[in-house]
């Protein structure tokens, strides 16, 4: 076992309920020791199963999960160097948050004396020192979700698995959460793998992101690879916000690609890998600008007329027609109090980005 | 300060519904009532007050037969109230985990001793036990009472199951916990305060039936109901009042003890039973 082995392979794993539900399809991920790993993917899409068969709540219908360095097929959930923060938070109602937190320590037979020490420990790393004599039904959500946490990181787990953990609260309330998240991992080095359906969550506490559809991992990147380089339409308009255009290949010149986009003509694009008849270009909406003259060159451009102007605050939308027909969106910055204002409904603009930011997406 | 006309809702201000209220408080409660006060009754006979006194409790307690009869009950009540209770929990809670072929079926079917005449259930107990050459007695009383309580059981509990987070299951299997720890630290807490009340619904039911009762008792084994209504034949003394209202008091202690906690259990989860 050398150390830079990955805590968790999941190995062609494939789980089918009932014969005929096919939930999570043929997945393979690599996760390494001490990484912040997000599962992301529209409901439905296969991550809690996935991830109680790692907790071994379910078992594979093929394939191996392999938890650092040992095959997990027939190893009960009790057995297993890893633990869980379930999404209902699961907080036993009849203990004190204390006694929540000591449970798996007692059940597995570590001393009183030791527990005495670990249990306010475990509370003061998820801010609930003094909080031990509470019951839980006096708890709001969000407490109730530092003693699942605490409770599970109590046990010093080789991974914590964390389901949809966030969902349940405020905004205000999540957005702090999932700072401290990331600076709890940080602090405590353990692996954590977070099931989440939302991406700006999944984006802002993971190293790296499985993005899944229909029981598939789709792509597997880190956060801004991801976000810039999409590897297809579905990943593309999943993570963030995204204009698509229909356009087809007409010629490679060296490393750039000649694409007819219609309603505007060809552009050269630099694109690595191959690409041929129809495929779809995308540009993130905020890497669109909007110009009264025509821009230089190096940059996509044409004419199209405004549709919509929506105000943000910070942000405005501004919603594209081109010549074909054909929807775009430009989120720009409202620099100046009459940014907004100044692009009129029904007038004329040029739209542009750099050639480059273009993404080619072939599937 | 003139009072307001009560609104269309507010039923209880209105003097018609007033008197409605009041007449079926007499009708419901009258003759419990009367029984009570004239188990009290210096006088033999139950139509006249003649003063206060305890003498037919004293002489009611002293009547062997009726105090063996009331021994009977609660022997009878004791060992079926805790067959039914273990075995009825069993499953219920076997009905709220498991899947399985006809579940649906047996679901229904277990209703059925709930649902059925009384009378139909005593005669085909009688038909039973005389179909076995099963003579009798204590015995029989009780098994049959473990058959009648039982479904009431299961279904209470199966009841406080269906609110149960099978999550925290997991959460402690999870936490480290073999199935049988899980059960003890997690499930039975959870479940308990249905357990209690389906025992004491048990118990209740046990002690005040008659129908099967009278099916299924031997000579010399009767019940306290039974008891009661053989005297009752002769002539309503005073002593069947003071027997009945001892009855009632313990019926009453054992209802009201079940719906506190069913409320309880009800109300605040964290019930640390
Ligand atoms: N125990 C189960 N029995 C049958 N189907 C299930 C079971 N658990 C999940 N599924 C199905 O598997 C698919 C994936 O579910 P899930 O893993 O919960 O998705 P997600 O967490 O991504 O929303 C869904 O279609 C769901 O209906
Ligand atoms: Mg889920």
């Amino acid at each position: 076992m050398t150390s830079n082995q990955p805590i968790i392979r999941i190995q062609s794993v494939t789980k089918i309920f009932n014969r005929t539900v096919t939930a999570v399809d043929d997945v393979s991920l690599d996760i390494a020791a001490g990484e912040f790993f997000a599962l992301l993917g529209p409901s439905g899409c296969g991550k809690t199963t996935l991830l109680r068969m790692i907790a071994g709540f379910e078992n594979p219908t093929t394939g191996r999960i392999v938890v650092d360095g040992q095959d997990m097929q027939g190893v009960d959930p009790n057995h297993r160097p890893v633990n869980m923060v379930f999404q209902s938070y699961a907080v036993f109602p009849h203990m004190t948050v204390a006694k929540n937190v000591a449970y798996g320590l007692k059940v597995t037979g570590v001393a009183n004396s030791e527990i005495q020490k670990m249990v306010p420990e475990a509370l003061q790393l998820v801010k609930l020192g003094g909080f031990e004599h509470r019951m839980p039904h006096q708890l709001s959500g969000g407490q109730q979700q530092r003693v699942s946490l605490a409770r599970a990181l109590v046990k010093k787990p080789k991974v914590l698995l964390l389901d949809e953990p966030l969902s349940a609260l405020d905004a205000k309330l999540r957005e702090a959460m999932q700072i401290e998240l990331v600076n709890l991992q940080k602090s405590v080095g353990i692996t954590f793998i977070i099931v989440t359906h939302s991406q700006s969550e999944a984006l802002s506490v993971a190293d790296r992101i499985a993005v899944m559809k229909d029981g598939q991992v789709k792509q597997v990147a880190d956060p801004l690879a991801l976000y810039e380089k999409p590897n297809s339409q579905f990943c593309a308009d999943f993570i963030g916000k995204i204009n698509q255009l229909e356009a087809e290949v007409a010629g490679v010149e060296g490393k750039n690609l000649v694409v007819d986009i219609r309603g505007v003509g060809k552009v050269v694009i630099p694109h690595e890998g191959h690409a041929e008849g129809r495929v779809s270009l995308a540009i993130r909406p905020e890497k669109v600008e909007l110009n009264a003259h025509e821009p230089g060159d190096e940059r996509v451009k044409f004419l199209s007329k405004v549709a919509n102007v929506v105000y943000y605050g910070s942000t405005s939308q501004v919603f594209l027609e081109n010549a074909a027909g054909d929807q775009l969106m430009a989120e720009i910055r409202n620099r100046e109090s009459n940014t907004a204002t100044s692009i009129l409904i029904g007038s004329e603009v040029w739209v542009s980005w750099k050639a480059a930011d273009t993404l080619v997406l072939t599937e | 300060m003139k009072k307001a006309r009560p609104t269309p809702l507010e039923y209880t201000r209105k003097r018609w519904f007033q008197l409605v209220m009041l007449f079926n408080f007499i009708f419901l409660y009258f003759p419990i009532v009367a029984l009570v006060a004239f188990s009290f009754n210096n006088s033999r006979r139950n139509i006249t007050w003649n003063g206060f006194t305890f003498k037919y409790y004293v002489k009611a307690f002293h009547n062997e037969s009726l105090f063996d009869a009331f021994l009977n009950s609660l022997i009878v009540a004791g060992i079926s109230t805790v067959v039914s209770t273990i075995l009825g929990a069993m499953l219920g809670l076997a009905l709220y985990r498991f899947k399985f072929p006809a579940k649906n079926a047996f679901d229904g079917w277990i209703h059925l001793p709930i649902i059925i005449p009384e009378i139909c259930m005593g005669v085909a107990m009688l038909a039973f036990f005389s179909r076995l050459n099963i003579t009798l007695g204590l015995f029989t009383i009780t098994v049959s009472h473990i058959a009648f309580s039982l479904p009431f059981v299961a279904v209470v509990v199966r009841a406080r199951m269906a609110g149960f987070d099978h999550s925290l299951e997991e959460a402690a299997r999870d936490l480290g916990a073999n199935q049988w720890q899980t059960f003890k630290d997690v499930t039975l807490p959870y479940m308990m305060p249905g357990v209690v009340a389906g025992a004491l619904l048990a118990l209740t039911l046990s002690l005040d039936d008659f129908v099967i009762t009278f099916f299924t008792s031997g000579p010399g084994s009767t019940t306290l109901p039974i008891k009661i209504f053989s005297m009752v034949r002769f002539s309503v003394t005073p002593e069947v009042n003071a027997a009945s209202t001892v009855l009632i008091v313990i019926t009453l202690i054992l209802s009201v003890g079940t719906m506190v906690i069913q409320a309880r259990g009800g109300k605040d989860k964290g019930l640390p039973i």
